[in-house]
């Protein structure tokens, strides 16, 4: 077979552990916070991380945030911190 | 729950000077974390510049209203900021999504089957069978597809408009299409197979970390 037949086979392969993009999207934060930890997130959430595989707009998404939750530079703190300053 | 996040919840849930300084903080926030995601974003999307900048504050400011409006439903899953970013990144996509169809170079109506080799082309040199191989899938979407799954998996598939921009074009959600063309590859791998294209079990997804790249920090 041919490289973008393979390609596009692997593209068919549906897995039913999928969890589509709607309960994906609402677990995101929790995720990314175990892969931010070093944590498998995978082994929590396998059909998260299936739909992952599948599904480019998420994976972009949670390259995103994951990307946001590493740069401390981004956080401004909590209303904790406001007080002491 | 961490004590970060419930001092966010306990000042935004508050009233007066309190809660004013927790908004105005808040945004400041979301939109350092708009502007990131929509640099990081923009180059693939083809949007540069003061565009880009408003696309980030537009994000910022929908993010903000989303989150307050679902405030009560967060339930210390994650740290407040993570759940709060998550708003932010949503709202880019979409409006990335939208974006895609200003370009003057679009177009919807066409189906250019000749490019489907090029989206999933590893080896561009080893296109032998090429030209049967597109015919069959042709004939698998053709004849299993409904015409809504026609119309998406033509669109995204074979001329690569991208998932969210179809959302923003059809009003629908992301889930939703996704479903749509999730039914549709199976149905299309059935046809292959049972037409000699395909052998065997298809291989199960590979999970996270080839998708989701883990930068240690």
């Amino acid at each position: 077979m041919t490289g973008w037949w393979d390609g596009f086979e692997r593209f068919l392969a549906t897995d039913p552990r999928d969890i589509g993009c709607d309960e994906a999207m609402a677990v995101l934060h929790v995720y990314v916070e175990l892969l931010a930890a070093g944590v498998d997130a995978a082994a929590h959430y396998p059909g998260l991380a299936s739909h992952l595989a599948a599904c480019g707009p998420c994976a972009e998404d949670a390259r995103g945030l994951l990307a946001a939750v590493q740069d401390h530079d981004l956080h401004v703190g909590g209303p904790d911190e406001w007080r002491v300053r | 729950m961490d004590m970060d996040s419930s001092s966010w919840l306990t000042a935004l849930h508050g009233s007066g000077t309190k809660r004013d300084t927790a908004l105005a903080r808040l945004h400041v926030m979301l939109l350092r974390v708009a502007t990131r995601e929509a640099h990081r974003r923009g180059p693939a999307a083809r949007i540069g510049g003061p565009e880009l900048d408003d696309l980030a504050q537009q994000a910022a400011d929908d993010a903000m209203v989303s989150l307050l409006g679902k405030l009560d439903t967060f339930r210390g899953e994650s740290r407040f900021t993570t759940w709060a970013y998550r708003f932010v990144v949503l709202e880019v996509s979409s409006k990335l999504g939208r974006h895609f169809w200003r370009r003057p170079s679009v177009s919807f109506d066409t189906e250019d089957w000749e490019r489907l080799p090029a989206r999933f082309a590893v080896d561009p040199l080893a296109q032998a069978q090429q030209r049967e191989m597109i015919t069959a899938v042709r004939r698998a979407v053709d004849e299993t597809l409904t015409d809504h799954q026609r119309r998406l998996f033509v669109a995204i598939v074979v001329n690569g408009v991208p998932l969210d921009a179809m959302v923003s074009r059809s009003g629908s959600n992301r889930g939703a299409i996704y479903k749509t063309v999730f039914d549709a590859r199976r149905k299309i791998r059935r046809f292959l197979t049972a037409n000699g294209y395909l052998e065997g079990e298809p291989a199960a997804a590979q999970p996270t970390d080839q998708q989701v790249k883990v930068k240690r920090s």
